[in-house]
């Protein structure tokens, strides 16, 4: 009996063992591995665990806040153009995905799995690929252009325009004398409260449309679960058609919700591919990232420790918000 | 009457955003047969005037394409495969054998799952570079060659075969590997279909990870080979044929995949967001 115990043992183990491995090596080595890394100032020359590697302790995290210079800035930048992105392109993907799922779950309207085709379809592509159509769109004089000069309207040139669209709302190119003086962490208040730029723009208008279809197809499967007759019990009660939605469907999709904020949250704190492709984070710095600035640092700058205190820092932030939101999710539901 | 508004108002709708969806698409393809001048001219226009086969000519002349494609090739059959077989063994064993550890090793696969990818390029790359595998085929394809998510999926669907079916060939004497492979894997056939979709269109658009494997542009893939070809070019008109035409290839094979398994691909994305 025993014996035959652990002879399941090894079985299982074997079973699950390419997979822990694996997963071992390249998710939780490199892990511990970065934490040393961020540590030191390695340039990418030889191995960084060998004695030679200077040793600096926190000093670049420590940059990234303290010290008044150019890593600072370009970090503090980042941080400020990710947070302007994740603010509209959140909101703006969930009611597009929720809108999309309640008129392809509409019970009048025929041809409905072609919809849903259509609208899913962006989601599976190559983000590389896709990124170089709306590079072609946005391009100076492109498609989007022209379709803008049909209703008369001059389009801006996106990827050379680094103007904050608060800025441009607000109407003005200097800052008032109030916010012309520096605010937290090396940044002017006018400079924070930027909005994000033109070009920013561009590429929040391709992954809201690329990620909607998968965030739609959540929306979808719940509502498929809501049960009818729950629906007929309230138009029996009188209720219109926006009383159903706000007092009957809206509620039962809460989890869903939940889930697509956190997902989308997540995701778009990590936005990479896209502004490899488009941007690289010009136009002056202004759809630099987070996830780019510690790839260019690194790879580029040959400055690992720091590139990597990007990574942990950007972690961080992405932890501390996912708490925040569920914890504010929570007590709204009480 | 109110019916019919209201139902005239829904396809409208729906029409628009089907021409939001689709009409870059559209784009992408007739630029993609325009000649330069016109494709600057009238990259709206869903006709080129005339059509030509030049940017897709200078696609495989000019740049590296055929090696791009070549590597895409190899590297998804062996991440498509070496996923599958590894994710659905490692579910199996997590759903139906019993050895000490089993559900912690659960738990430590959803906390995989959580963990943000965009954080670990640099981590990957220290890895990489330190067992010697830093631009390699190896360094493209043992990295990524399981993903947890995975591992869920299967988890999952053999969760739902009942018990009875092992019963029954115990018996007979089978091992733990004879009676994975020969009688529960071929009833997780639907849940195996979902899988090798999702796999070969996660390997084939796989990016940020090409980055910090490799800098040789023979190991390059496509979607590697097109991000070089394209970053950098901000604003102008230039070679853009030839860019779409590039773009369309890395598009058409996960394209044709999904017209022809539309379902199975719904069923994937809901699936994988179960985790939540």
């Amino acid at each position: 009996m025993r014996r035959s115990r652990a002879r399941e043992d090894v079985t299982g183990w074997l079973f699950v063992a390419p997979v822990v491995a694996i997963l071992g090596v390249f998710l939780l080595l490199p892990i511990l591995m970065a934490m040393w890394v961020s540590l030191t100032s390695w340039n990418g020359q030889g191995s960084p665990f060998k004695s030679g590697v200077p040793f600096v302790g926190l000093e670049n995290y420590g940059r990234l806040f303290t010290r008044d210079d150019l890593a600072r800035e370009n970090f503090m930048i980042s941080v400020r153009n990710n947070a302007y992105y994740v603010a509209i392109v959140v909101p703006l993907q969930t009611v597009l995905a929720l809108g999309l799922a309640l008129i392809v779950n509409s019970r009048l309207l025929k041809g409905k799995s072609f919809f849903r085709s259509a609208f899913y379809f962006p989601s599976v592509t190559s983000s590389v690929a896709i990124s170089v159509v709306f590079l072609f769109i946005f391009s100076n004089s492109g498609a989007l252009t022209q379709l803008l000069g049909f209703f008369d309207i001059q389009g801006p040139q996106w990827f050379s325009d680094a103007r904050g669209v608060i800025h441009l709302l607000l109407g003005m190119d200097t800052p008032p004398a109030a916010l012309a003086g520096a605010g937290p962490f090396g940044l002017s208040w006018w400079e924070w409260l930027s909005g994000p730029s033109v070009a920013m723009c561009a590429i929040i208008a391709l992954v809201v449309w690329t990620t909607s279809g998968t965030f739609m197809l959540m929306f979808l499967a719940a509502l498929q679960d809501i049960p009818v007759t729950l629906e007929e019990a309230a138009v029996l009660d009188g209720a219109g058609r926006w009383q159903r939605f706000r007092y009957v469907t809206l509620p039962l999709l809460r989890p869903t919700m939940f889930l697509v904020l956190t997902l989308g949250m997540i995701g778009s704190w990590q936005v990479f591919d896209q502004i490899y492709v488009m941007s690289q984070g010009a136009p002056a710095k202004t759809t630099l990232t987070p996830a780019f600035l510690s790839y260019r640092t690194a790879f580029r700058d040959f400055d690992y420790g720091a590139g990597t205190a990007i990574s942990f820092v950007l972690f961080l932030i992405i932890v501390l918000l996912t708490l925040f939101q569920r914890r504010v999710m929570r007590e709204r539901r009480v | 009457m109110r019916k019919l508004a209201s139902t005239f108002t829904g396809y409208s709708i729906l029409i628009f955003f089907a021409l939001v969806f689709i009409y870059p698409f559209v784009i992408q393809i007739a630029n993609s047969f325009k000649t330069e001048p016109d494709a600057a001219a009238s990259p709206l226009s869903p006709i080129p005037h005339p059509g030509t086969l030049a940017g897709f000519e200078r696609v495989f002349s000019g740049t590296d394409m055929p090696v791009w494609l070549g590597n895409s090739v190899l590297v998804t059959i062996v991440l498509t495969a070496g996923r599958v077989f590894l994710d659905s063994m490692a579910g199996y064993a997590l759903s139906r054998l019993r050895f000490r550890g089993r559900s912690a090793l659960f738990g430590a696969v959803i906390a995989v799952m959580a963990v943000p990818g965009g954080v670990l390029f640099i981590p990957k790359f220290l890895v990489l570079n330190q067992l010697g595998m830093y631009d390699s085929y190896l360094a493209l394809i043992l990295p990524v060659l399981v993903d947890a998510a995975g591992v869920f999926i299967m988890k999952q669907f053999f969760d739902s075969i009942p018990a009875g079916v092992e019963e029954a060939a115990r018996i007979d004497g089978a091992g733990a590997f004879r009676m994975f492979w020969s009688v529960v894997l071929p009833m997780a056939r639907p849940a195996l279909i979902t899988l090798t979709i999702i796999s070969f269109q996660g390997a084939w658009n796989e990016f940020p990870h090409t980055l910090v494997a490799v800098q040789d542009p023979a190991l390059f893939t496509l979607p590697r080979g097109l991000a070089d070809l394209v970053s950098g070019s901000l604003g102008g008109g230039t070679q853009y044929p030839l860019k779409l035409g590039a773009a369309l290839l890395a598009t058409i094979p996960v394209a044709v995949i999904f017209v022809i398994f539309q379902r199975r691909f719904v069923r994937g994305a809901n699936e994988g967001s179960d985790k939540g």
